[in-house]
This record gives structure tokens, C-alpha cells and sequence, in this order.
């Protein structure tokens, strides 16, 4: 016997659990296939949550979820080897609740997630990984294969939520093979230690956080950046570049990560930390460019599988949950009218999310990516030059203050010309405008 | 600094390893051995699955990280099966 759903969503990380609570909600009969031994068991991210985007789907998550820090505090540190210069933001107003921003672990995260999608009526079978897609002769998405013995399952739309690597959406055609260019690959560690540790070393409260993102010398000339979070009882450390420049510079990532925790300014963070897990992932930063089809006949794609990333914030599971839950919702609506699940008909997601932040933001910055890869000085010599001047006019040597300041903007120009400076801030205001 | 021990980092890591089924092959050996200049799986992957005898390139999946890096990083000769593992199987992370 065939078993039918009205809709089967691969993938239970923030795309496939907010796509299937969606569905499930909404009273359709939904299937949601996850290939981990628990959904999270195949997830890595820093990770940092942002309310908005969960709040509109659970909004008393702040009541149940594992979360670990609210963030009240925001470090950017541009490197130079030996040193950092860098803004803090702290305000007491991230202490006001409802909180804005969370550290969280993934594994325990989207366990519960997965609760919630259970308990809205939705069938979740997870250690099940999907092989290929099915079609009729019309090409028409009508189903999955998965590993199982007699493992077809039919459904009349299949939401792809299945990760950045999305081997569905490529076998189908759907998409092409990922550029280098266009994923960054980050690893991570996390170190515990005791809580009140954490407290005194990054001046906070219980239930405070610090996040400090990291850009400069430790990703040695790649367009990159690294990071360290705050736990309840650890810290998660890491760093990505994209994978086109780590191929250039024939480097791995985990010596960068090496480097970096020996920072001078890092290691005393992390000092006496118990490793205790090491994880590596790739982000899909191609940004609006690199965003493949998203719909077609009986299928939609979500989340990280449809590069949906906006690299410049730092935001990526915001981003999955709201194309998730779009997608969903498209759905819904179609099955509401009683309309079938065509190209033409789905191509109402798409219309949704340009409506949206996440087309608007992906178009605000798109062509960021390239003018990065075009200009490496914004990631090697300004951090550099930013440090040295820090370090010029902070030590106190003798020499007067004015020779200081003719001394730092002869190091500018020497090192990048006048009409460079020009070019650079010119350049910088056109990507971010 | 090709010192850092990788081995000790995957050591954390909790794997269920579906042993003699590996989810990534190289199609043609001789390919990486003699066509392919670059060998970046032996560069760029994050778990060190892959390692160099001279020019021969040997993959061992038991500690991968299931990132997809080897399979785009091969974009000359495009000479590897890649695939997730079965269900249950291959890396499960505990924090992620």
C-alpha cells in the first residue's frame, strides 16, 4: 500500500520545522522526513537565534525552548596578529524582556523545535535519508525514495528544506552544482567550563551573553570572518572563509581556527575550556545572485537549500524559518482554494519573498560578494593599518601627537595611494548603500 | 602549521559509521593520481579525510563531517560520488 500526504517536507532543521508547523497548523496531513537519529543530530550553527522569526510562528517559545544567553553585548574586533581594535555596543535595554537575540545549541534547540512540529499533528521519521525525488512523466514532483525498504512515499508537494548541499534539488536538475565561490566554509569547537567562569570573564550577569564577530588578519587575506559565543556553561569558537580562497591559499580551515585561539586577546577566553565537540559546515553566501529556481511543478525549496543567507548580518536561520513558513503557507492557501500544486500556482513564493526582508536585505547587498573578492585590502591591509594607528597614538614614546598623526596618514598613503583611499570609501558606500 | 592533529579534535565527535559502505567514493583513482593538479579534497577538507601518498589520494569517510566541501572543491574532474549517509548513520552531533 501507498501511503499519500498532502505534503512532505525533507529536512528538520529551522526551514523543514517551520515549514512542517506551518503545514501541520494548518490541518493538512504532513510528513516530515529527517536523516539524523534525532532532528539537530545533522545541524551545525554558531549559533546565534533571532526572535522575530520563531516568535511568529510560536510565540511562547521564550517559555519552553533551551535557550542559553540573551545577548547584551556585541563586540567587533578587526585583527591584527598581535593586536585588536575594535566597537562594543552593551546596553541594559537587550536586558529588557521580551529579549531580542539568543545564543543556542543546535542539538537541543531543534530537538525541542521538533517537539512542537510533533505536537501540531504533524509525522516525523527521522534516521531516514531521502535518495532522489519522484516524477511522473510530466516531470511533476509527485513523491520521495527514501532508504527504507519500500521506501516511496507520494505527496501532492514536496518542500526541499534539506540543507545547504541540497543532493535533491542538484540530482533533479533543479539547481547546479554550488561555485566555490559562492559557500563559505566555517568550523567550530565548543569548550565548557563553568558558568560563573564565563561570568567573570566577559562581565555579565546569569542568563547575559557576548558575542564577539571577528574580521581581519586571522582569516589571512580571505574573505572570512571568526566568532565566539557565550553558552550558559560554554563557549563556541570558530571561523569561516569562503571556499574559493581557502582553494587559492591551499589552506584548511582548522589551522586558521588554531591560530585564531591562540590570539593573544582569544586564548585568555577560552583558557582551561574542555573541547568537547568539532564541526564544520558550509554556508551558502553567494547572497541574491546565487539563489537557484525556488519552485517548480510539486515542489519549493527552503532555507539554506535555496541560499537564502544574508552574509553581511550574520543571519541565516531567521532567513530559513521565513521561507520556511512562507512556503508552508503558500501551500496551505493553494490546498485551501483547492488548487493544484503547478508551477504557475507556487510561483506565488517566490512573489511572497520578494515582498519580504529576506529578498529585500539578499538585493540590498548584492553585489557585496563581488566587490570583496575584488578588493582583499578591506580584509588585510586596513585591519592592519587601523591597528598600527591605534598602536601609534596610544603609545606614549615622546614623540608629539601631530608627527604621530603625519606618521599614520603616510601609512595610509603609502599603502594604498591617495586615489586608492578614494576608490576604497567609495567602493564601501556603493556596496552598503 | 600542518602540525594540528585533527584526529584529536574528531576524537570529540560521536559517529555511528556504517562500516564497509562509504557515503563518498572516488570514481576513477587514477584520475586524482594523474589528471588532477590541485589534490584540494587533501587541502580544504576539515576533517583530513582525505590524505596524500605521493600522488595517490586515499579517502577515509569514518570521520566526516558531512560538510559537502571535497564534492565542490572537485570541480575540475567532478571524480567523486557523493551522497549522505543511510539513515542513522555517520556523524551525529551532540551540540552542533
Amino acid at each position: 500500500m501507498i501511503e499519500r500526504f498532502d505534503a512532505i517536507v525533507v529536512g528538520a532543521g529551522p526551514a523543514g520545522n517551520a515549514a512542517t508547523y506551518t503545514l501541520a497548523k494548518s490541518g493538512l496531513h504532513v510528513l516530515q522526513i529527517e536523516r539524523g537519529e534525532t532532528a539537530g543530530a545533522k545541524n551545525v550553527q554558531g549559533a546565534i537565534l533571532y526572535a522575530d522569526a520563531l516568535e511568529r510562528l510560536i510565540p511562547e517559545f521564550r517559555d519552553e525552548a533551551p535557550l542559553e544567553r540573551h545577548i547584551i553585548e556585541q563586540r567587533m574586533w578587526v585583527m591584527d596578529d598581535e593586536s585588536y581594535i575594535g566597537t562594543h555596543f552593551r546596553s541594559d535595554e537587550f536586558n529588557k524582556p521580551p529579549h531580542n537575540r539568543y545564543t543556542i545549541i543546535r542539538a537541543k534547540f531543534d530537538k525541542w523545535f521538533s517537539k512542537k512540529v510533533r505536537e501540531a499533528g504533524a509525522l516525523v521519521i527521522n534516521e531516514t535519508t531521502v535518495t532522489e525525488l519522484l516524477r511522473d512523466d510530466r516531470g511533476k514532483v509527485i513523491g520521495v525514495r527514501t532508504d527504507r525498504a519500500g521506501g516511496d512515499l507520494h505527496a501532492d508537494v514536496v518542500i526541499l528544506a534539506d540543507g545547504v548541499n541540497s543532493t535533491l534539488a542538484r540530482k533533479a536538475g533543479f539547481r547546479p552544482e554550488i561555485e566555490p565561490k559562492h559557500v563559505a566554509l566555517a568550523v567550530k569547537e565548543i569548550h565548557f567550563m563553568p558558568r560563573d567562569t564565563i561570568e567573570s570573564r566577559f562581565n555579565i550577569h546569569k542568563g547575559e551573553g557576548v558575542v564577539i564577530e571577528m574580521l581581519g588578519k586571522i582569516t589571512q587575506g580571505m574573505m572570512g570572518t571568526g566568532f565566539l559565543y557565550t553558552n550558559g556553561d560554554s563557549v563556541s569558537i570558530g571561523i569561516g572563509c569562503m571556499l574559493s580562497d581557502l582553494m587559492a591559499q591551499k589552506t584548511t580551515p582548522y589551522e586558521l581556527l588554531e591560530r585564531m585561539k591562540a590570539h593573544p586577546s582569544i586564548r585568555p577566553l577560552i583558557q582551561g575550556g574542555e573541547m568537547k565537540e568539532y564541526a564544520a559546515h558550509l554556508i551558502p553566501e553567494g547572497g541574491y545572485h546565487a539563489i537557484p529556481q525556488v519552485f517548480g511543478d510539486g515542489w519549493l525549496i527552503a532555507g539554506d537549500s535555496g541560499m537564502f543567507v544574508n552574509a553581511v548580518h550574520r543571519e541565516g536561520s531567521n532567513l530559513a524559518m521565513t521561507t520556511g513558513r512562507i512556503a508552508a503557507e503558500t501551500v496551505a492557501e493553494l490546498f485551501k482554494a483547492g488548487q493544484p500544486m503547478t508551477a504557475a500556482n507556487l510561483a506565488e513564493y517566490r512573489r511572497r519573498l520578494d515582498d519580504s526582508f529576506v529578498m529585500k536585505d539578499l538585493m540590498k547587498y548584492k553585489d557585496l560578494p563581488d566587490i570583496f573578492h575584488a578588493n582583499k585590502q578591506f580584509l588585510t591591509t586596513y585591519p592592519e593599518l587601523l591597528n598600527r594607528s591605534a598602536y601609534t597614538m596610544l603609545r606614549v614614546d615622546g614623540v608629539d601627537k601631530l608627527s604621530k598623526e603625519r606618521e599614520i596618514f603616510a601609512d595610509f598613503r603609502d599603502k594604498r595611494s591617495l586615489f586608492g583611499l578614494l576608490g576604497d570609501a567609495f567602493k564601501l558606500w556603493r556596496a552598503f548603500r | 602549521m600542518s602540525h594540528v592533529n585533527i584526529e584529536e579534535k574528531l576524537f570529540q565527535n560521536r559517529y555511528l559509521v556504517d562500516a564497509e559502505r562509504p557515503h563518498i567514493r572516488i570514481r576513477q583513482p587514477s584520475l586524482c593520481e594523474k589528471k588532477c593538479a590541485d589534490q584540494q579534497c587533501a587541502v580544504c577538507c576539515p576533517a583530513g579525510c582525505f590524505t596524500r601518498e605521493g600522488r595517490k589520494v586515499t579517502l577515509i569517510t569514518d570521520g566526516c563531517l558531512e560538510c559537502g566541501t571535497c564534492r565542490i572543491v572537485c570541480n575540475v574532474h567532478r571524480n567523486l560520488d557523493w551522497e549522505y549517509p543511510r539513515g542513522g548513520y555517520g556523524i551525529q552531533f551532540k551540540f552542533g
